[in-house]
């Protein structure tokens, strides 16, 4: 059962020596091969990943296996971005994050499934079958990462790696009841991960606790002189803000009143009175309606994937354009014609505008709430197949997450509700300014800690 | 010729070019690889993931090409826009290794310029930098017809100088492409070398009547001018094509041609009708550029003195004239060179001028140090001594022989001397100061 232990756990016992490399990767391995036939979590498997793990026991992250979402260009391991037009790519070259994360001693599990392209909510556009809910398989794992969020939820990995552009992270994470961190836009290098909407994309960690998120985050994130739109900052041990409470803390509550809420409302507002028990204010505040995030996202996300899925063009990469699925060309068909001209001012140089009013608006919260919450999701996880016929499925999912992930803000999901019939959970999205991830572990932290909602925290707990 | 006059009527051109010309710096706009696509061996050897396109690859903007752009953009008395981006302009072709080229949109690093010619100022509209393509080849290999793509031009920066349509000859538009070409060598940004692309020309052509104040309703952009003369050549062509059609009064299709070399001819590449629509938007890949005055103040400072500056100084120190100082500052090591050996020249009390005049009309080729130059050129006008007494004997002996022209010296016809001076040189057979020689001549045939 070593496959369940926690990222910060699995660490700890290997450089005590209470667990070895080969039993911690026979567990993983075990379960990898009892499910993933069925969850169709893992794209591509490493070879023989325990042999470069044994060497690393002096690292920070002492060769634990972690999944990494097909999107990441990890050298010489296929990567698909779980499109069919790159079948059988193989990098010569390593995308930044995937290379911090070897050196602090991290070793590539495998490749995780995805929507084609991160383009959906679902994992169903990945033109290699869709992941289903380890929490309950007649449900969807979320998307685009929701190989990875999968991955942790089934303990098919000891941590995982996605990648976010609108919810891409901490949807899934809601939907299979893990930790999503999606970092501040700019936060963690963009180079080497196939672009969907260059301007909003983030890699961050999917976990099993907000602690393990920190301890990834601490290794994949900083400046890189590779990817110019990477913030200069520095980056802080984010594990010390594990344990510090929320004290004095002044937290906004938004969306409370969402018209289309009210059922996750009605939940998420008792788990809300959590933080005052802990010494923190919730005040209900107004934010800007996130419903115009839906076109402003739709417009500047289908602009820059048209652009950004040109180079597919059938001279390099074996397969041509003709393998692209329906959702990646309806993106590349409507990108297209919002950039054209006479049409780029009215669609996108006004979604840019909007944009820049959610920014404001974000600002001015800030001015007095340390951290933002509501909910991630508006529902749980939706039943397979759900994506039929319904084009904008995945805006409408990331509703709540659209607006701060276009302003570039820091967000976690954390559990905070889980339903006894269906064994589905509910999400919680903490958000903070730019470049303060510090304020939403610090807080999800608290929440993490003080309720039962975690799965592994709850395990740890039951053992004491 | 400004004007093309048919039987029906004289029209006037209307003329603006675009010119392109790839920087020297030592790495490409938005990778680290090296930017030598001429020197190198053999193709896709200076090649990376962000110039050949890779799924994530990104582009990190060349410091040190902008700051060049900025340069040539001040050295043309062009403003600065103190806050600039790169923009994505997407179309497909397989050179392209990204199915779209970073460039720049609406705000240009440079705008509002002018270059002056002999036939009058040519304003510049703008100045902006973008990435080159790869290079197609087209070839057969085991009998198979194939295109093969070269990308170590891929990503090489690329400045665009836009003018505005002042050009009114053909010889204007040669003049101005020169200038540019000119003072981008002496800023030593760019080797603009036309046989293999390093630079290369577009005018924008066409032809309004004499007397019309505004602009034509159509323009003819001719592409791929790899030489000066073609440049003049293609301009000359399409003012004569565009004048039979308006005489049949009709419009000139606005469309792209070509210009072949060979013929002396344009050919249409591209209507209007499926010109294409680039979709331009600013490229998230790369934050915009901001400066502050004080930045773009200290980048004019630290410009050289530019040629126009130079050429007058040098008439005002040396007495050198213009029209050879324009001739030959071509870079700024010929600059300096000239420099310093017009100030040795002066120095000697030897004419800055007769060096100037000698080299423009090579007579004299450029040596590598100011020493090695001077000492060429005085040994160009170098005399040999010879004692008076040996050329005054000389002198008076030619009198003797020749008492005709004697008298016609005497009778006022004073042009006589130069008839002297030659049958005195080549009886001495030695380079004789002729200044000196003039001078005894006169007082020999006064006498």
């Amino acid at each position: 059962m070593h496959n369940t232990l926690t990222l910060k756990q699995a660490i700890s016992k290997l450089k005590n020596k209470e667990l070895t490399h080969k039993d911690l990767y026979q567990a993983v391995s075990d379960s990898v091969q009892g499910k993933n036939k069925k969850l169709n979590v893992y794209l591509t498997v490493s070879k023989n990943p325990e042999k470069q793990a044994e060497e690393l026991l002096d690292t920070p992250l002492a060769g634990v296996p972690i999944a990494v979402k097909d999107n990441f260009c990890t050298l010489n391991l296929r990567t698909t971005a779980s499109s069919t037009v790159l079948d059988n790519f193989i990098p010569q070259f390593e995308s930044t994050v995937i290379t911090k994360l070897k050196k602090a001693g991290g070793v590539v599990y495998g490749k995780t499934n995805m929507d084609a392209w991160a383009h959906g909510s679902s994992t169903e556009t990945s033109q290699y079958g869709r992941t289903l809910n380890p929490r309950n398989i007649d449900h969807l794992p979320g998307g685009s990462s929701g190989g990875s969020a999968a991955a942790v939820a089934a303990d098919m990995c000891i941590a995982a790696l996605g990648t976010e552009t609108a919810g891409s992270i901490r949807q899934p994470a809601a939907w299979c009841g893990v930790v999503g961190l999606k970092p501040t836009y700019g936060r963690c290098s963009r180079y080497g991960v196939v672009a969907m909407a260059s301007s909003t994309d983030s890699p961050g960690p999917i976990t099993k606790t907000v602690e393990d998120a920190a301890i990834l985050l601490n290794h994949i994130a900083g400046p890189d002189k590779y990817d110019a739109t990477t913030g200069p900052h520095g980056v802080p041990d984010f594990t010390q803000y594990i344990g510090k409470g929320v004290k004095g803390l002044k937290i906004g509550y938004i969306y409370k009143d969402l018209k289309g809420l009210e059922a996750v409302t009605k939940i998420f507002e008792k788990e809300m009175k959590v933080f005052e028990k802990l010494g923190a204010t919730v005040t209900v505040v107004d934010a800007m309606n996130p419903r115009y995030g839906i076109s402003v996202y739709t417009i500047v996300q289908r602009g820059e994937v048209s652009s950004n899925l040109g180079r597919y063009d059938g001279i390099r990469y074996g397969n041509d354009r003709s393998h692209f699925g329906d959702e990646a060309k309806r993106r590349i068909m409507l990108g297209t014609y919002t950039l054209s001209k006479g049409y780029a001012d009215q669609y996108y140089n006004t979604a840019q505008k909007v944009r820049t009013l959610y920014i404001k608006n974000y600002e001015e919260l800030f001015k007095t709430y340390d951290v933002l919450i509501a909910p991630t999701s508006p529902g749980f996880a939706k039943k397979i197949g759900a994506t039929q016929g319904a084009a904008m499925f995945g805006e409408l999912e990331d509703l709540l997450l659209e607006a701060s992930s276009l302003s570039g803000l820091p967000g976690i999901s954390i559990p905070c509700y889980q339903d006894p019939k269906t064994n589905l959970f509910l999400g919680m999205n903490i958000i903070a300014p730019m470049w303060r991830e510090d304020l939403v572990i610090q807080v999800a932290d608290a929440y993490e800690q003080a309720t039962n909602w975690n799965t592994w925290r709850t395990k740890e707990k039951a053992k004491k | 010729m400004e004007t093309i006059t048919t039987e029906k009527n004289t029209y006037k051109l209307v003329c603006g070019m675009e010119i392109h010309a790839e920087l020297k710096t030592n790495s490409k706009m938005f990778c680290g690889c090296k930017n030598d696509p001429f020197g190198a061996k053999q193709p896709n050897i200076y090649t990376c993931p962000v110039c050949l396109g890779m799924p994530g690859g990104l582009p990190v903007a060349n410091k040190t090409a902008i700051e060049w752009t900025i340069k040539v953009g001040l050295a043309l008395g062009c403003k600065i826009n103190l806050f600039s981006k790169f923009d994505r302009k997407n179309y497909f072709y397989p050179d392209l290794a990204k199915a779209y080229q970073i460039s720049q949109y609406d705000l240009p690093f440079c705008y509002d310029g002018v270059v002056e010619t002999s036939y009058g100022p040519v304003r510049i509209t703008r100045i902006h930098l973008e990435e080159d393509t790869g290079k197609l080849q087209h070839t057969t290999i085991n009998g198979k017809k194939v295109s093969l793509i070269d990308y170590n031009r891929s990503s090489v920066p690329l400045m665009e100088i836009v003018s505005e349509p002042d050009i009114h000859s053909p010889e204007q538009a040669k003049e101005y492409a020169k200038k540019i070409r000119d003072l981008l060598r002496y800023l030593e940004v760019a080797d603009c070398d036309m046989d293999q692309g390093g630079m290369r020309l577009e005018a924008n052509i066409s032809l309004a009547e004499k007397s019309a104040q505004k602009l034509p309703n159509y323009k003819v952009e001719v592409k791929n001018i790899n030489s000066f003369r073609f440049a003049e050549q293609a301009i000359t062509y399409e003012m004569d094509r565009q004048a039979k059609i308006l005489d049949d009064g009709k419009t000139p299709v606005q469309e792209t041609r070509g210009f072949d070399s060979v013929k002396i001819s344009t050919f249409s590449q591209r209507t209007k009708e499926d010109a294409e629509d680039y979709r331009y938007f600013p490229d998230p890949d790369l934050p915009p550029i901001t400066f502050t005055q004080k930045q773009i103040d200290a980048m004019r400072n630290e410009l050289p003195e530019l040629i126009i500056e130079k050429i007058s100084r040098w008439e005002k120190e040396f007495a050198v004239e213009p029209r050879y100082s324009n001739l030959l500052i071509d870079s700024t090591q010929t600059a300096q060179l000239l420099e310093e050996a017009f100030t040795t020249l002066q120095k000697n009390n030897q004419e800055p001028n007769k060096l100037a005049n000698v080299l423009a009309n090579k007579k004299l080729a450029f040596e590598k140090t100011v020493e090695k130059l001077v000492q060429k050129f005085s040994e160009l006008f170098a005399t040999d001594t010879v004692p008076e007494s040996e050329i005054l004997s000389v002198i008076n002996s030619i009198m003797e022989a020749n008492p005709d022209a004697v008298a016609k010296y005497k009778a006022g016809q004073k042009q006589v001397v130069g008839f002297f001076m030659g049958q005195t040189l080549r009886a001495i057979g030695k380079k004789i100061d002729t200044k000196e020689l003039t001078k005894l001549l006169q007082q020999e045939l006064e006498k």
